[in-house]
């Protein structure tokens, strides 16, 4: 689907991508980078709209320097920033959009609300967008990309601004347009943690340079380590320390999640397996403590940072780290 | 086809169940369908945005509330012409009280107001609402959008101007006036208002994409417009009456509408509404010629300059 070649950009003061060779294929892919870090300008290049300073690119096998035009006919953009006037009802804004897509004007209808009813959107699409929620707006952005039915949609920070829930529902759509509609998805974050769940495939940049390219699985398999916490009862007032001792002594080594925040009342340990999560829910019974919590912790930004990097940045790492999981993953 | 009939039911069903839930099994029956029609390109995708951004400068296909300038101006605009055609006719005179070319010189107030309100919507907006990055991510380019946006004012402004002159035109034949002198007269109203849209245009839209605030365009357009015209009108009536007619003429490249004045005096038969009636000479109409062509030409340049700076 895309293809780069030691594809470099240059501003006079930065350098915003650095030799980034990457090949991304069908399905969902997730490209995950700070702020800064050098997605957006990527995504201007396979639009063809900015010009590398160096190197080549290819988004569905044409070269981005010469058929920029060609590519843009098959592939949608959903912009990191607003985009919709607010004195439009979303069906006029989606099937001007259409057209200028190139679509005839009864298909940029017809297309227009097929895609609004897909992205979930209603009776609400007759009434201007000024009086959208974020994430109401979120979808019109998203429908203006998808109107045209391409063969690939850039998505640019979609759960942006959104609640936990337009979070999941926006992460649902995107798994969605891949596998309901067939269109391949490129899909940018800070957030790894959210890119995991619905990527089939994650891109790592950082300062413009390619990190890490692999399947999500890859992540997944590295990351099976649980964060639990307890209750404290009468009979064990510390009740994680009891917790952790009980589990030493079955041979389960815990760590405490320093740094984390909680920090003194979670711990973590590695899952090996189903048997694990029974082991805790039956210790924990035993003492008699209640379990708050015991999820899944998911790598983040910052880890894939630190494996790559153990020795430079660690502390800047670890704030990074600090900051990735306050967002929740 | 099984599908679709499925889904055709589903609203049926809603009636009894919350609307919600009657929605929600439309989804999953009907399914993604793909496009497989055609997909007309760049060319296709400007003269939407051309018509698109025409109609909008008449306010359709936009709120009620935008309806009511542009309508009101062109109201204005019409009216006086059927007023005059009414008089010619029914005192059956022998000619029209103004001349075609005149009329936009006469009306300016109004045509200025317009291209005021009218520029910065048509691009302010999409600046404002960073609009511009979603038809730059489609497959039409920078060239497309300037020409798109420049053409629909253009004749937005043309409609304006001309139909008021049609309305002259149509009258005077009415009123049995000379067939020959009434075309050729209304012809080189027609050319006089085609290089005044052009112009007027041109000068409205640079302004207008200057900023991304909309009043503050609005502002900019009627000052720089008016107020040139204003100037150049006083200074032009000192010089004239200090007997320093030579300079009259030169004075009248500084404002817009003192432009279409000279040039339709010089070339179009028109009598010039320069104080003392001093218009510029056929030499100097040259000059006055250049002078609106490189306006135009540099609004283009201008406007290809800013949008290509703005990209995504």
């Amino acid at each position: 689907m895309i293809a780069t070649e030691s594809l470099s950009k240059r501003f006079p003061r930065v350098t915003a991508l650095d030799r980034l060779s990457v090949d991304i294929g069908p399905g969902v892919t997730g490209l995950v980078g700070a702020n800064g870090a050098g997605k957006s300008t990527l995504i201007k290049i396979l639009l063809g709209l900015s010009p590398a300073s160096e190197g080549r690119a290819e988004v569905l096998g044409l070269d981005v320097a010469t058929k920029g035009g060609d590519i843009r006919e098959r592939v949608g953009y959903m912009p990191e920033h607003d985009c919709l006037p607010p004195d439009v009802s979303a069906t006029e804004f989606v099937v001007h959009m259409a057209r200028m897509s190139g679509l005839p004007p009864t298909a940029a209808r017809e297309r227009t609300a097929d895609t609004l009813r897909h992205v979930g959107l209603y009776e609400e699409r007759y009434r201007p967008i000024g009086g959208y929620s974020t994430g109401m707006k979120q979808r019109v952005k998203l429908a203006q990309a998808l109107v045209h039915d391409p063969q690939l949609v850039f998505l640019d920070e979609p759960t942006n601004g959104l609640d936990p829930v337009g979070r999941d529902e926006m992460l649902g759509l995107i798994r969605r347009i891949h596998t309901d509609f067939g269109i391949s998805v490129l899909v940018t974050s800070h957030l790894l943690g959210e890119l995991e769940r619905t990527c089939d495939h994650v891109v790592v940049v950082d300062g413009g340079k390619l990190l890490r390219s692999s399947s999500t699985t890859d992540f997944t398999q590295s990351t099976a380590t649980l964060a639990i916490e307890v209750t404290d009862s009468d009979e064990h007032p510390d009740g994680t320390r009891a917790l952790r001792e009980a589990l030493h002594s079955r041979g389960v080594t815990v760590s405490e999640g320093s740094g984390l925040p909680g920090a003194g009342h979670v711990l973590l340990l590695t899952a090996q397996g189903e048997e694990t999560y029974d082991l805790i829910r039956d210790v924990v019974a035993d003492l008699g403590l209640g379990l708050v919590r015991m999820e899944q912790r998911r790598h983040h930004i910052a880890e894939v940072f630190q494996d790559n990097d153990e020795q430079t940045g660690t502390a800047s790492a670890q704030d990074a780290r600090k900051e990735a999981v306050g967002h929740g993953g | 086809m099984a599908v679709e009939q499925h889904g055709a039911q589903a609203p049926a069903l809603a009636g009894e169940h919350p609307a919600r839930a009657g929605e929600q099994s439309r989804i999953h029956n009907i399914g993604y369908r793909s496009y497989d029609g055609p997909r007309l390109g760049r060319a296709y995708a400007r003269r939407s945005l051309y018509s698109q951004s025409l109609r909008g400068a008449y306010g359709l296909g936009r709120s009620a509330k935008s309806k009511v300038l542009p309508m009101l101006l062109f109201a204005v605009m019409c009216v006086p012409a059927a007023i005059m055609v009414a008089v010619a006719v029914a005192t059956q005179a022998n000619d029209l009280p103004v001349k075609y070319t005149d009329y936009a010189v006469i009306m300016q107030a109004v045509i200025s107001l317009y291209v005021a309100s009218q520029a910065p919507q048509s691009v302010s907006r999409d600046l404002r609402f960073k609009t511009v990055p979603l038809y730059f991510s489609r497959p039409i380019e920078t060239a497309d959008y300037v020409r798109a946006k420049f053409a629909a004012l253009t004749s937005a402004l043309f409609v304006l101007t001309a139909v008021p002159l049609v309305v002259l035109y149509v009258g005077a034949l009415l009123a049995e006036l000379d067939f020959t002198d009434q075309t050729k007269g209304f012809a080189q109203g027609l050319v006089s208002v085609a290089l005044l849209s052009l112009l007027f245009a041109g000068i409205g839209l640079v302004i207008s994409a200057i900023t991304p605030r909309r009043g503050f365009g609005i502002a900019a357009v009627i000052a720089v417009l008016t107020i040139s015209y204003g100037a150049v009108s006083v200074v032009q009536a000192i010089a004239d009456v200090q007997s320093s007619t030579g300079a009259v003429p030169w004075l009248g490249l500084f404002s817009p509408i003192t432009l279409i004045d000279g040039v339709q005096t010089a070339f179009l038969g028109a009598t010039s509404a320069f104080p003392g009636g001093h218009g510029p000479s056929s030499g100097q109409g040259v000059v006055y010629l250049l002078f609106v062509l490189g306006l135009i030409a540099g609004s283009y340049g201008l406007l290809m300059r800013r949008y290509r700076k703005v990209g995504l």
